[in-house]
């Protein structure tokens, strides 16, 4: 069912919706972000509907709600780690077509493969249920069309803020269906972006002797020169899930502390070295190609459904060196064309 | 729900020196691992790493640690009653099945030895496990020896080629354990062998290529992957190749799969 509410019966609405669940939502943080005096969207917990940012794209997604930057599994003694306890009132996260098809990816990681489910992400996927919002159009970065992610039907409700303050929402969720007991009902169906001023192609690798030729293409040598290696592609991204986990011991008393889980990324160095000292993808250019075979490639290869990326574009907001993934990706594409000709090519 | 990360809290029952680095822990633990499989040990304060099983019995689990860095003061404070941490045991261990029966070749370089010794205590000691049995183990020099008292035995069981890189040591070959493969008659063998290579990623490849050299058969080897954990169960990213995550589908590889595992 639809209904249609004024600004100030949505803003009610909220109040009611507040005293039930926790509402994360992308917000404008002034003065925070890249360059001075420009501002940062990313998620927190929203105090009202006017706080939440609905006309632009945030720059950081809806996952750092669910997988969080940092957050505390254990806490340690001499004799016990101790987990966590996490969050345990309901969630609503407001989020894009794209951020809610990124859970699924990260729930093919987290809570699937191997046969484990990590607690800390189930857990707190629990307890969120998703908040559709419309996108009113599509920024220059963004490609969700060619990565199929534009669309999804995985939410409690929709909602579409309209110009003139008014409110529509789409209500699924029996849960939901309460609060609009005394509200107007409408016709609305919430839409989707169908197409994208960018527009890529996905690489077709047919087998290993062309990934194995891939890997070695000169294409990425030249992100030896252009990418330093801070990750910030990677913390940005809808869909990365890799983390590392730190034993921290409190100043007050050494003996005690918490093991901490803190995001990690591919692209910096270190990444892979053991304990011996031996490591592997010593170089930006080998690490650029880790990142992008297993958007394009090896996370399909091993689950089978889709890529690992959902075209949010927000690797290419924050590079700091103007690396895109859709010109890596027309690179790719080109790389795995040429060596397919040479292949041919020498069979003839 | 369950919390496939939490530590459980196990009691040391002896620290035994093993050469000039490493340590044997022998703790109280139920765990059953099969020989291969690895488990996650964390050391309060330090944090958590993936350590192969060095050997197990009823009620009982050993591993050996290099103290290195960090974790050595740790670890020269842990006595017999104090606690360590353990959860597993991971991963894919040695395809027992395949190998039963047959004549098992290892060839190991340093600590690769860990992972590799109940294997071996099984050829040994169970009448009938293998065919024959030739170890040829290697050691930077004698303060990298560890497991001596094994070595001795294993010495009278089966065949054995032990050796330093560099230094002289009596009964001792002298050379990379590289050297000593071509002893190995492979051919002779029929396609009836399993052979096993656990070591340093460098001295791996260069044992592989020998072998593969003297005629052994790419499908009769089996090697053991060393990468960077942190979760040991396919979430951190840290170990994956391509589409492999070393966690789940290792650490142990068929020498087919292993090939093209390169990154
Ligand atoms: S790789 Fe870039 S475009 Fe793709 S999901 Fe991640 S941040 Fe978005
Ligand atoms: S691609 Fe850009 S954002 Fe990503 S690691 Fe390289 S420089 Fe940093
Ligand atoms: S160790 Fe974390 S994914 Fe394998």
């Amino acid at each position: 069912m639809s209904y249609v509410l004024s600004s100030e019966r949505a803003d009610a609405l909220f109040s009611e919706l507040k005293k039930q669940y926790r509402i994360f939502a992308p917000k404008r943080f002034k003065a925070q972000g890249r360059y001075s005096d420009t501002d940062i969207i990313r998620y927190a917990e929203a105090a009202s509907l006017e706080e939440i940012v609905f006309d632009e794209k945030s720059d950081y997604p809806a996952k750092e709600v669910i997988s969080p930057i940092q957050q505390a599994l254990f806490f340690f003694t001499e004799d016990e780690y101790r987990a966590s306890k996490g969050n345990t009132r309901p969630i609503l996260l407001f989020a894009r077509p794209c951020d809610i098809n990124s859970q699924h990816i990260q729930a093919k990681i987290y809570a699937g493969n191997g046969g484990y489910v990590d607690m800390y992400y189930e857990r707190m996927r629990e307890t969120v249920k998703f908040v559709l919002m419309e996108c009113p159009s599509s920024d220059d970065t963004c490609f969700c069309v060619s990565m199929g992610t534009n669309k999804t039907d995985d939410y409690a409700m929709a909602i579409r803020v309209d110009n003139d303050g008014s409110v529509k929402f789409k209500v699924c969720d029996e849960a939901l269906k309460p609060f609009f007991s005394q509200s107007t009902v409408a016709e609305y169906e919430p839409k989707f972006v169908k197409e994208n001023e960018t527009k890529v192609t996905l690489p077709d690798i047919p087998n290993k002797e062309v990934l194995g030729k891939l890997k070695e293409h000169p294409m990425w040598k030249e992100y030896n020169g252009r990418c330093i290696s801070c990750g910030a592609c990677t913390i940005a991204c809808s869909t990365c899930t890799c983390f590392t986990t730190k034993d921290i011991a409190y100043g007050d008393n050494p003996e005690v502390g918490e093991r901490r889980r803190v995001t990690s990324s591919c692209q910096i160095d270190g990444f892979s070295t053991v304990a011996g000292g031996a490591s592997y993808r010593n170089t930006a250019g080998d690490r650029m190609r880790f990142k992008m075979l297993h958007k394009f490639h090896d996370y399909k290869a091993r689950f089978g459904d889709s890529h690992m990326c959902v075209g949010c574009g927000r690797c290419i907001h924050r590079c700091p060196e103007f690396i895109t993934i859709t010109n890596a990706l027309n690179k790719m594409c080109n790389a795995v064309e040429e060596i397919k000709a040479e292949k041919g090519g020498a069979e003839k | 729900m369950n919390n496939p990360l939490q530590p459980q809290a196990c009691e040391i029952i002896s620290v035994k020196k093993q050469g000039g680095h490493e340590f044997t822990f022998r703790v109280k633990s139920d765990a059953k691992p099969l020989p291969g499989q690895f488990m996650q040990l964390s050391l309060p304060k330090i944090g958590e790493c993936p350590i192969s099983v060095s050997g197990y019995g009823e009620g009982w689990l050993e591993f050996t640690i290099r103290s290195v860095g960090e974790v050595t003061n740790i670890i020269f404070e842990k006595q017999p009653g104090d606690l360590l941490f353990l959860r597993g045991p991971y991963g894919k261990g040695w395809p027992i099945e395949g190998i039963k029966g047959k004549n098992v070749v290892v060839v190991s370089g340093g600590t690769g030895l860990a992972p590799v010794r109940e294997l071996l205590n099984m050829c040994a000691d169970e009448q009938g496990f293998s065919k024959s049995t030739t170890l040829i183990c290697g050691f930077k020099d004698e303060t990298g020896i560890v497991f001596s008292d094994d070595l001795d035995r294993w010495k009278t069981k089966f065949r054995t080629i032990y050796a330093l890189d560099k230094d002289e040591k009596s009964g001792w070959r002298v050379g990379m354990v590289t050297k000593f493969i071509k002893e190995v008659d492979f051919k002779g063998l029929g396609d009836d062998y399993a052979l096993i290579v656990v070591g340093p990623p460098i001295m791996m490849k260069y044992a592989c290529q020998e072998a593969l050299a003297c005629g052994a058969k790419e499908e009769n080897m089996w090697l053991s992957f060393e990468r960077k954990m942190s979760c040991a169960i396919g979430k951190c990213g840290h170990c994956r190749i391509d589409e492999t995550y070393v966690c789940l589908d290792g650490p142990v590889f068929p020498y087919k799969v292993a090939k093209n595992l390169v990154d």
